[in-house]
């Protein structure tokens, strides 16, 4: 059958896998965005550059500390949370009053900030990061050939999915989270401190953000430009998704990581631009997006 | 969504626009015009060139943003293909310039018929990220399509004589039809907002339900506000071609979606005059830390945050609430 249409499994499922692996990211990051829209109700356009901060303290973390990549990948998350706590304390609880798009554009001028910093003293080219011995090598699984530690990728970041969702819909702290984002006043009538809630969810989604960053830095070496690069494609996902459901953005982000792998296999020439594409498609059809709530 | 230009501009008068204020807009166009006449004799024209493509550029945008509530973060999409369609238009099939400007515009024009199609159908946030996805679009299409020349841009434009009589290989007489283009948009721009159209347009912003039941489409008045807008940041990029004799991959990246965002914050968001303040802050920055490298983005970014936080208003903004006009 394969060979009826002119492409190997291997080149088919490798690409089904590193569509699966940029999906992941997708989700991850989407899912972040989508928590923080949801209760700030502003759009964070720093989202890219804390995922590149969550790679770069991996990297700084083994060459600057000798620490590896398991303790970054709980550490680094850490570190750019607590980052964001400061820079939602310091810069974005001042604009909540506004209107929203003053959001997008201090959240554009701090990812503006801190990518050029790191420009200034990384450079553009990018640095390597191995991947950890024990996720090195890889299994023949008969049709294609799974390198450990692309297949840990997925895994991992399905866990981290799953658990926010479980988290945000089934526990108590969910439950008060849901309460502030559907009403923030009342919620605060209730005793909870929706300040601090406000504060934490920032930093959880940021955090996520900075764990996808760690589980990227073997895969794409670390850039300065690497969350530039990504953050567009992920709010074409977020524009079809809609950010109404926790859900909805996983499978959004996941499905369109694979179906921009695909398009590598049949139709590599509009690869790059196959998510705007449908973004276009989703708006002629479905305007509020797949799991959008019409507003 | 609340708006924007209503939030920022709390100190302006009310939008009656009195004869007072006309005259003291007729007033400040005179001497705009003045001041860019004589300019060329004090300042490197080819500076003041970039100044008014990029004022035009920002003005196109603040009219979107100020006068129809719809922030774009895409406009280097339509300011990069004028860019490029210009300069293929003067290089390969030998255009004159004022026609390769117009190619440039008229396709930057149907470019945003179909994309604000699209983003006028989502509002507020959405919208931005729609026309910020869309405008990537276009950049990953430059990057493939083989007439922009990928990396390398397309380089040594001619710049060609004006109605194939006036050669402008002089900076000077170049500037003083760059002027001319600058102006033209500027007051086309004025017209607009002060026309029943223009109206239509701020009552939608302000009241979008209500404009509804009052009869009017609001889809239809946005999406030629976001034509006009794209065709004016058209003019602006396929302009900027032909003074600099380059169109490249920078043109359409997202970054310069940023740029004329930047400008109309620090001018004055929803007022007439400051996106022309605002572009001449930015640009003279530009020029002044060029030999800072990537600091220079460090710089506007953090121009960008000082901005939202503590000066909201902008510059022009500012002045128009001291003096309670609009301006």
């Amino acid at each position: 059958m394969f060979e009826l249409i002119g492409i190997t499994p291997q080149v088919l499922f490798g690409q089904l896998l590193l569509g699966l692996i940029n999906g992941s990211f997708y989700a991850i990051l989407s899912l972040g965005l989508a928590v923080i829209f949801g209760l700030l109700n502003i759009i964070n356009f720093t989202h890219g550059a804390q995922y590149m901060l969550g790679a770069f303290a991996a990297w700084m973390l083994l060459n600057y500390a000798g620490i590896g990549y398991w303790w970054a990948l709980l550490l680094a998350p850490l570190i750019v949370g607590a980052l964001a706590i400061v820079a939602e304390r310091l810069l974005i609880s001042r604009l909540y009053k506004l209107d929203h798009l003053y959001g997008l554009l201090l959240t554009f001028g701090l990812a503006l900030v801190i990518q050029g910093l790191f420009r200034n003293y990384y450079g553009a080219s990018g640095l390597p990061y191995a991947i950890p011995p024990l996720l090195s090598g890889g299994h023949n699984l008969g049709f294609m050939f799974l390198p450990n530690y692309r297949g840990w990728v997925v895994v991992a970041s399905l866990t981290v999915c799953l658990t926010t969702w479980y988290m945000i819909e089934k526990t108590r702290l969910g439950s008060y989270l849901r309460a502030a984002t559907e009403n923030p006043v009342l919620t605060e009538a209730f005793g909870i401190n929706v300040p601090r809630l406000v504060t934490l969810t920032y930093a959880f989604g940021v955090a996520l953000a900075a764990f996808a960053g760690v589980l990227a830095a073997p895969i794409y070496s670390v850039n300065p430009n690497m969350g530039a690069d990504i953050i567009i494609v992920v709010f074409a996902v977020v524009v079809i998704g809609g950010m109404g459901s926790i859900l909805g953005s996983i499978i959004t982000g996941f499905g369109l990581g694979l179906i921009e792998g695909l398009t590598k296999v049949f139709y590599p020439e509009i690869s790059a631009t196959v998510i705007f594409i449908i973004m276009a498609i989703v708006l002629l059809i479905k305007p509020a997006g797949l799991f959008g709530r019409a507003t | 969504m609340a708006n924007v230009s209503t939030t920022v501009a709390a100190g302006v008068a009310p939008a009656s626009g009195g004869d007072r204020t006309r005259t003291l807009h007729r007033a400040i166009f005179i001497g705009l015009a003045l001041m860019l006449a004589v300019a060329p004799f004090l300042v490197y024209p080819v500076f003041l060139m970039k100044v008014l493509c990029f004022a035009l550029f920002a003005c196109a945008f603040n009219l979107l943003l100020g006068f129809g509530g719809l922030m774009s973060f895409g406009h280097a999409a339509y300011f990069g293909m004028a860019s490029y369609v210009s300069a293929h238009a003067a290089k390969v099939w030998g255009l004159t310039p004022e026609l390769a400007i117009l190619a440039g515009t008229a396709v930057a024009m149907v470019l945003g018929a179909v994309f604000g199609a699209l983003a006028v159908r989502r509002k507020g946030i959405y919208f931005a990220m729609v026309t910020l996805a869309l405008a990537q679009m276009v950049y990953f299409l430059s990057v493939q399509a083989p007439f922009t020349g990928g990396e390398d841009g397309i380089q040594a434009v001619p710049r060609g004589r004006l109605l194939g009589l006036i050669s402008f290989a002089d900076d000077r007489v170049l500037y003083y039809f760059v002027m001319a283009v600058f102006m033209g948009g500027l007051l086309l721009i004025y017209r607009v907002i002060h026309s029943p159209f223009g109206q239509v347009c701020k009552a939608i912003r302000e009241n979008e339900p209500r404009a509804i039941s009052l009869g009017y489409r609001p889809l239809h008045y946005k999406l030629a506000m976001f034509v006009l807008s794209a065709g004016l940041a058209g003019l602006a990029g396929a302009t900027k071609a032909i003074v600099f004799q380059l169109a490249s991959l920078t043109d359409v990246h997202w970054s310069m979606s940023g740029e004329p965002v930047l400008m109309t914050l620090i001018g004055g968001i929803g007022t007439v005059f400051g996106p022309i303040a605002g572009a001449l802050v930015v640009v003279s920055m530009q020029n002044y830390l060029a030999h800072l490298g990537a600091w220079v983005t460090v710089v506007q970014g953090g121009i960008f945050i000082l901005a939202v936080l503590i000066f909201r208003e902008g510059i022009v903004g500012f002045i128009a609430g001291r003096l309670k006009q609009q301006l």
